[in-house]
């Protein structure tokens, strides 16, 4: 079974909910990010999100753009970010990392090569925010033969036939976007998300994960009491920007850890 | 012959175009694509858009004959497609019109542009206020301060400009951001993109709406001179005017040839030439060619025209290229410049800095050719909005 399945399988025996923290690769810098992964399995991360640095972050908020700006002094591209996850590995062989990110640096190194290198550096799942299930068959086919997941985003404003051709494709989580517009807006609606999530369970059987907007634990907790993991980016990327270099790991621990034991506080069925 | 037919019921362009987005865009172009497809087909509609492009803009542009400058060159005749004679002083407006009048079918109070040099940005301001509707503008803070003339005559026209600090500050960082701001007021805003590029049906859309440069010409060009040309050349930074011509086109075999920044020179990568250098990727809602580094990072471009200084181009233009059916050169600034100073001089019309790449491009070609041989040239733009460029180019303070 995938790292994926695994993590969430015995969440759901435990009758908890997954906590997935977004960090982009090579922000605050890059020798940093081995230390801070491990600081987010430690505070109670389940799976980590890890964006891929991209010029043109369309889909993003001023707090990730401004991050991917931040590594992109640094030079990270993919082949970077790969060799982080590798490094991580060596003392973590557990915790999911999926990779997030733009079609383009994929599309650089072809689907092939990305593919195997992914695989042989532990990565577990890959959600690109701009490829589509419309131009994602070759794509999914190149992951899939190395056994790696292909997440994929659904919104607010997909219609059902479309949820059922992403449930087709999708492995590992679906990741709904609780909201309209990019990352890191205040605007999460959560009588919306209750209403979407059982049109959601209706079509797909994978678990499903809820981020945008989310930004406390009160928040966090609300979500999985509705949702099968909680993503977090924007607020934790904030925590990154606004701590001084020494003290970086042990906020981001305060700041996950608040948001686990909310998490696990919320009534689930 | 084969009839050309794309793109595709995707927006595909052989392996080009697509539908790139994140999912929270597709339902706003499914249903823009609907309405489209739609209007494209309407009678009504398409006679609006007629009557606006006739009483607003000026249409039919003129065909003239660059008799003088053609005679110093001493070859083939250029021909000049009088783009600069519309209205705002672009072929943009053509393309702004059809949009807004799509926007206002489908109801919405609110659009939103970028632009580069600021000439899209005109002329989304201008149908705003011709329409009643609000208008807001990205721009990256970069352009602001380099097209300050542009930057007030939209504010005259009732628009918001807004400076676009992310990234590097330009034109695709404008695109990016007007994407942010769709995706988040989808409901009541209207993204009018003044270029070939974008998510499927914009290029397609935006072709139909500037192809009537195309069809015009090849009505006048009958009448006035009872064949068609032998060559048609147009300068590319997105590529809508250079689509506009050469789509009515497609279907003959004359020859095609898209002119883009060649910048300092191609050698010194400091240039916008992207279908001569790149490599196809996705950006921007398609997959066409790109100039990126070697971690597909997209890399900062330039020309002396902000409307060339762009890292992508229309995805039909990377299919045109791949298939043979068009040509594409590069220019530089300095070969810009001169075409600039030429037209001047020889026909008394001040060109573009953009569509002086074309007319440099055919200074080249002309005498290589016999006199009988006709060069019909997209003038896509006049030159009042480069006069501070041009001075400085010549170290004179304006
Ligand atoms: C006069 C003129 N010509 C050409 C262009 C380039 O755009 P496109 O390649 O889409 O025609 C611009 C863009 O601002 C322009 O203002």
């Amino acid at each position: 079974m995938s790292r994926i399945a695994t993590v969430f399988d015995e969440l759901r025996r435990q009758n908890r909910k997954a906590l997935i923290p977004f960090i982009t690769a090579g922000d605050p810098e890059p020798g940093m990010m081995v230390p801070l992964m491990h600081e987010l399995v430690k505070a109670g991360a389940d799976i980590i999100e890890l964006g891929v640095p991209f010029s043109d972050p369309m889909a993003d908020g001023p707090t990730i753009q401004r991050s991917s700006e931040r590594a992109l002094k640094h030079h990270v591209g993919l082949k970077d970010v790969l060799a982080m996850v590798m490094a991580f590995r060596q003392s973590d062989p557990i915790t999911p990392v999926v990779l997030m990110g733009y079609a383009n640096p994929i599309e650089a190194m072809g689907y092939g090569a990305f593919a195997m290198r992914a695989k042989e550096c532990g990565i577990d799942g890959v959600l690109t925010v701009d490829y589509p299930p419309e131009e994602s068959a070759e794509w999914v086919e190149f992951l899939r033969s190395q056994q790696i997941d292909a997440i994929f985003l659904l919104s607010p404003t997909t219609p059902q036939a479309r949820i059922e051709e992403v449930a087709k494709m999708a492995s590992g989580y679906v990741y709904y976007v609780s909201l309209k517009g990019v990352t890191g807006s205040f605007n999460l609606d959560l009588s919306d998300v209750a209403n979407k999530l059982a049109l959601l369970r209706s079509a797909i059987s994978i678990p499903i994960g809820v981020g945008f907007g989310i930004r406390d634990g009160a928040t966090a907790k609300a979500v999985a009491e509705l949702a099968d993991a909680v993503v977090v980016g924007s607020r934790i990327i904030e925590e990154i920007e606004n701590s001084p270099q020494a003290e970086v790991l042990t906020n981001v621990h305060g700041l996950v850890k608040t948001l686990r034991n909310a998490i696990n506080e919320a009534r689930t069925k | 012959m084969n009839v050309y037919d794309f793109p595709d019921k995707y927006g595909h362009f052989g392996p080009y175009g697509g539908v790139f987005v994140a999912e929270t865009l597709i339902s706003a172009l499914d249903e823009l694509r609907r309405q489209y497809e739609h209007f494209r087909n309407d009678a009504s509609f398409q006679a609006e858009f007629a009557y606006e492009l006739k009483h607003y803009v000026g249409r039919p542009s003129p065909i003239y004959h660059a008799k003088r400058w053609s005679a110093h060159l001493g070859g083939a005749q250029i021909l000049l497609k009088r783009e600069d004679l519309n209205h705002t002083g672009a072929h943009k407006i053509n393309n702004a019109i059809g949009q807004a009048l799509l926007a206002r079918r489908m109801g919405k109070s609110r659009v939103i542009a970028e632009t580069g040099a600021g000439q899209h940005g005109v002329a989304s301001a201008t149908v705003a206020a011709r329409y009643g509707m609000e208008c807001v503008v990205y721009m990256g803070s970069v352009d602001v301060e380099r097209q300050a003339a542009n930057v007030y005559r939209m504010k005259l026209l009732g628009a918001t400009v807004i400076p676009v600090e992310s990234g590097s500050k330009t034109l695709k960082d404008a695109l990016n951001e007007a994407m942010r701001d769709w995706v988040t007021n989808v409901e009541d805003t209207f993204y009018i993109i003044g270029t070939v590029a974008g998510p499927h049906p914009y290029p397609m859309m935006v072709r139909d709406f500037q192809a009537i440069i195309g069809r015009e010409a090849i009505g006048q060009m009958q009448e006035e001179y009872g064949r068609q040309p032998d060559v048609l050349i147009a300068c590319v930074g997105g590529g809508s005017n250079a689509i506009g011509l050469f789509y009515p086109y497609l279907d003959s075999s004359i020859r095609m040839i898209g002119v883009e920044a060649a910048g300092r020179g191609i050698e010194t990568g400091e240039h916008a030439a992207t279908l001569t250098t790149g490599r196809p990727g996705v950006l921007h809602g398609n997959r066409t060619y790109l100039i990126q580094d070697e971690n597909g990072q997209i890399i900062e471009t330039h020309s002396i025209s902000a409307g060339l200084d762009y890292p992508g181009v229309g995805p039909e233009h990377a299919w045109l290229k791949d298939s043979n059916r068009a040509e594409y050169v590069g220019i530089t600034d300095d070969q810009a410049l001169e075409a600039f100073h030429a037209l001047c001089h020889y026909e008394g019309i001040i060109p573009a800095l953009e569509s002086s790449h074309a007319l440099a491009y055919a200074a080249q070609l002309a005498p290589q050719l016999a006199t009988d041989q006709l060069l019909l040239v997209n003038l896509s733009g006049r030159g009042d909005k480069d006069m501070g460029t041009v001075a400085q180019a010549s170290d004179i303070a304006l």
